[in-house]
């Protein structure tokens, strides 16, 4: 889980005058100050991704790694496959595809299935004393600092065929066998929406706890009902929040590796496992880092659409 | 007409969705604490109180390597980690903006944005060539690697701190005769420090949490303790596995509470 | 600690003998520029000034005027675009803040939340690297000033408003400064705690005669507290002087306007003498009026007068000007009767209220007004 607090505004910087003690260079101290921090993040996070971008445009070496050999065969295999008898005949990468699109689809999902119990949840806690609001606010974060690894393995415990629910559930007699759920999507999508719920609760509240309560007084004093309150004044209010949550359940959520590797078992492979398997027994690590580098395109494509959406926001709440 | 006053606040059924939630939450952490006291060799049948897959963990030998080797990894990276960070918040936060800002932001944010996975594949390629070269196998690139991760989370808690605090204050300092280093040792410092620990805090815990970035970036015989887990995960598992991860949330635990309690101290 | 053996000029006694007998502050032509090109924002437009020792003098003005700016270059917060700024007698342009000897008490007190009241305000003398027991018994002594012995281990979170106030001013003054500057200080206190303040903050200079130099926006405040008063708007020091000056013989529109209730008259300039002026009222009735400093005006133009409604007084039908009663407005102490003039212009006079005043005039009632002497006040052009 690579995403874990994306601040919609960009950091602001107070325009305060410099201290008189610090003027003396203008501009060359800050850049010292960050030097540390930079260096070590260009060499063990920036760096290293124009590497995979070099790899990505590389030969395979038979067993791992590559030859320096300029080839733009990985790229073309990301989404197509070339016919086992002419070379030349170029079709689509059915197996690619397919996990293309559950990788979307799951992470999409995910963030619905947060939507739907992250919107009640947050105006649950919203709506708490004061006093008891961090409290809520509290259990719902403490999940999403614990080890992922750890709630994915306990998640892996309730639903497998020896679990909690098939074992409550053959003794009420509800079933005959267990279901089978663990190795399957839908195990894969109670995981992620197991992890990554807290994303979408903390911006929701957030945008819930901006809300004027006397919005909603104003609406029921107009004769709203409580259905008309929630659809016409509290859901646009908040809907920068569920945008913010969405984004932030979808990136971790398409960019799963551990979840659909513990829960999905070796058959129901996200782009995670499938970029991890070009590093392992696939040994193709040109096709691995154009995988990588695909993976991160939809990231980055997300988050410009994003940006730009508070963008918008803001210069609406600029001109109004 | 109901005794019970009209609550504006108040929409139907999503009181019981958000209990619902809380419970879907916490009922699968629990249900794996509770199990790793469990006299049997079951996950689901409930055979008495025990400690014995806590004596188990603790007699495996490996169990103990692998832990020992996480905590260190996450004090001396989050420790760097913090120690760089606080450096890079007083160059970027209550100056004017200066050119290649955007930049330092957007290179201290990006493990944030980009999926492990990839930054995971960026390192495993470029370590590789590294160990190529120079033959060295230490712990120096799992070292790097945290750190790195753990900068933005490091950074955030002690940029927020240092945005709230009061700029006349260190002016107040300077006015009562303290050169620049004496108010920032005098009066930056110390009131920076719970963003600091804060900080430390959410570094240590960030790292104690990574399992994919480790996976790719290990040499043999360097498991930390969450890919030790993700690998044994694959087999048949014992409820010593439960009291290992129960100690694990416990740490993280303290952690996030230490943390919380820091963040929430006023200036 | 490099600054303990050359302290800022000032701190000992030896220092006062040094600064140039003029003025404990010399500011010269000092100009300010924030921002640079179109958007530059000239907040100090070449100010000169001069402070001197041991008086309580005050900048006034609206928001935005610069006095705060004049302020933070007097600190060393801010290095002025300009001109010169001596500090007993001592040139400290390009000094930090650290090296000048002054102290500020700033707006919203700025108390180290981490360091308890003594801590604070001991914080200025360890800084000059004092030793332990001087610090201390000089804490000792200023917290006895400021009546705050009682709280000497609270930290600043933990005392009410008006405490953190007295702190403030007990850190600032403990280093016993040459100039202790005041940021609007009573701003942020209701009004009985303001009232308190102010005597306090008179007595304070009283008992340790360093020179303050205040700052505020609060006419009434500035009035009562100042030795001399510097009324600022845009950049610019209007004038300089004491309350009385100030108030009785305001050169300026704005100053006129800004300090007190005030009626504007146009009027005809007759003659220019040393003492004097004689100019002649729009109903026709010459008087003398008094000069503003600099170059007077020529003879024969028109200008405008300044009269305080205090300053006038309702007459017969014999009074200097004539008017209509337009609406009388009760104010306690006074009433404020509001006229309309023959000419048209609107006119404003106090009527002490007591047993022997009588009761207000009705709407609509003719009067006269006559003047008291010296009530006319010329103003610049």
């Amino acid at each position: 889980m690579a995403v874990r607090d994306l601040s919609p505004a960009g950091p602001a910087v107070r325009d305060e005058p410099v201290p008189p003690a610090a003027v003396a260079d203008r501009h060359g101290w800050k850049w010292l100050l960050c030097a540390p921090a930079l260096t070590i993040l260009v060499f063990a996070a920036s760096g290293p991704l124009l590497i995979v971008l070099v790899y990505s445009f590389l030969t395979p070496a038979g067993f791992g790694g590559v030859v320096w050999e300029f080839s733009t065969e990985a790229w073309f295999r990301v989404f197509l496959a070339r016919d086992i008898f002419e070379p030349e005949l170029l079709g689509p990468n059915r197996a690619h595809l397919a996990i293309f699109w559950r990788s979307v689809s799951l992470a999409f999902q995910t963030a619905l299935i947060c939507a739907v119990l992250g919107f009640p949840t947050a105006w649950f806690i919203a709506t708490r004393p004061q006093r008891s609001r961090a409290v809520w606010l509290f259990l719902i974060t403490i999940p999403f600092w614990t080890n992922l690894l750890i709630r994915t393995f306990a998640i892996q415990e309730v639903i497998r065929n020896q679990g909690l629910i098939n074992t409550i559930l053959l003794k009420a007699g509800a079933i005959e066998a267990p279901i089978q759920m663990l190795y399957t999507d839908f195990a894969i999508l109670v995981g992620m929406a197991y992890v990554f719920l807290p994303l979408m609760v903390l911006p929701l509240y957030a945008a819930m706890d901006k809300l004027d309560i006397r919005l909603l007084e104003a609406g029921y004093d107009l004769y709203a009902s409580r259905w008309r309150v929630l659809r016409h004044i509290v859901l646009p209010l908040v809907k920068p929040g569920f945008i913010a949550g969405s984004i932030l359940v979808f990136i971790p959520a398409i960019g799963a590796y551990v979840t659909p590797r513990v829960l999905g078992g070796g058959r129901n492979m996200m782009l995670g496992n499938l970029i991890e398997l070009q590093f392992g027994q696939g040994r193709n690590w040109p096709l691995g880092a154009a995988l990588a580098m695909t993976l991160l395109i939809i990231v980055v494509a997300t988050l410009v659409v994003y940006m730009r959406y508070v963008g918008r926001q803001e210069e609406g709440r600029r001109d109004g | 007409m109901a005794r019970t006053g009209f609550s504006i606040t108040r929409l139907p059924g999503f009181g019981a969705i958000a209990i619902a939630t809380f419970l879907m939450l916490y009922i699968p952490i629990l249900t794996l604490v509770v199990f790793s006291f469990n006299a049997q060799a079951s996950m689901s049948q409930w055979g008495g109180f025990s400690l014995q897959w806590y004596e188990a963990a603790y007699n495996n030998r490996q169990v103990r390597d692998v832990s020992i080797r996480s905590l260190w990894l996450a004090v001396v990276a989050s420790g760097i980690a913090t120690a760089v960070a606080t450096l890079a918040a007083l160059g970027t936060t209550r100056t004017s903006r200066f050119p290649g800002q955007t930049m330092i932001y957007a290179l201290i944010n990006q493990p944030l944005m980009v999926p492990e996975i990839v930054t995971g594949v960026a390192l495993l390629i470029f370590f590789a060539a590294i160990k190529v070269q120079t033959g060295y196998t230490g712990m120096g690139y799992l070292v790097a690697a945290h750190t790195a991760f753990c900068i933005p989370f490091a950074y955030l808690p002690i940029k927020a701190r240092l945005e709230t605090m009061d700029l006349t204050l260190e002016r107040a300092a300077a006015d009562l005769y303290a050169t620049s280093f004496q108010a920032f040792r005098h009066i930056t410092l110390p009131l920076l420090m719970p963003g600091i620990l804060a900080g430390f805090m959410l570094g240590f815990v960030i790292s104690l949490d990574t399992v994919v970035i480790t996976e790719f970036v290990k040499s043999a015989g360097q498991d930390t303790l969450p890919t030790y887990m993700l690998g044994q995960l694959r087999r048949q598992v014992t409820p010593e596995m439960n009291a290992i991860a129960t100690l694990f949330l416990l740490l993280s635990l303290c952690a996030v509470t230490v943390f919380f309690l820091l963040s929430r101290k006023r200036a | 600690m490099p600054d303990a053996s050359a302290p800022p000029a000032g701190n000992d006694a030896t220092a006062h003998s040094v600064s140039s007998p003029e003025g404990e502050i010399e500011i010269g032509r000092l100009s300010k520029v924030f921002g640079a090109g179109a958007t530059a924002f000239r907040a100090l437009d070449g100010v000169s000034l001069a402070i001197r020792r041991g008086e309580f003098f005050t900048l006034l003005g609206p928001s935005g005027c610069g006095k705060t700016t004049l302020l933070r270059l007097i600190a060393g917060f801010e290095q002025p675009s300009s001109g010169t700024l001596r500090i007993g007698g001592q040139e400290v342009a390009g000094l930090g803040p650290n090296r000048r000897p002054v102290n500020t008490v700033f707006q919203n007190y700025a108390l180290f939340p981490h360091m308890s009241v003594a801590d604070n305000i001991g914080f200025g003398l360890r800084m000059l690297g004092r030793r332990r027991a001087e610090v201390q018994s000089a804490t000792a002594e200023m917290l006895r000033l400021v009546r705050m012995e009682e709280l000497a281990d609270r930290r600043p979170g933990e005392i009410s408003g008006g405490q953190q106030q007295r702190v403030a001013l007990a850190r600032a003054l403990a280093p016993r400064p040459r100039v202790l500057l005041l940021d609007e200080p009573l701003s942020a206190l209701d009004l009985k705690l303001r009232k308190e303040m102010q005597s306090e903050l008179k007595r304070l200079q009283a008992e340790t005669g360093i020179t303050f130099v205040f700052v505020t926006h609060d006419q009434e405040e500035a009035l009562t507290m100042s030795d001399r008063i510097a009324v600022m708007n845009a950049g610019r020091i209007l004038q300089t002087g004491s309350p009385e000056e100030i108030y009785n013989h305001p050169a300026d529109r704005f100053v006129a306007d800004f300090i007190g209730d005030t009626n504007f008259l146009e009027v005809e300039l007759l003659e220019v003498a040393a003492a004097g002026a004689r100019i002649r009222l729009p109903g026709g009735a010459a008087l003398p009026a008094n000069l503003p400093a600099g170059p007077a005006p020529a003879a024969g133009s028109c200008v405008t007068v300044v009269i305080r409604p205090e300053h006038a007084r309702l007459a017969d039908a014999d009074g200097a000007l004539a008017g209509t009663v337009e609406r009388s407005v009760f104010f306690g102490t006074d009433t404020h009767v509001h006229l309309r003039l023959d000419d048209g212009s609107s006119f404003t006079l106090r009527r002490q209220n007591s047993a022997a005043a009588g009761p207000a005039p009705d709407p609509g009632s003719r009067v006269g007004i006559a003047l008291a002497e010296g009530a006319l006040q010329l103003l610049r052009n």
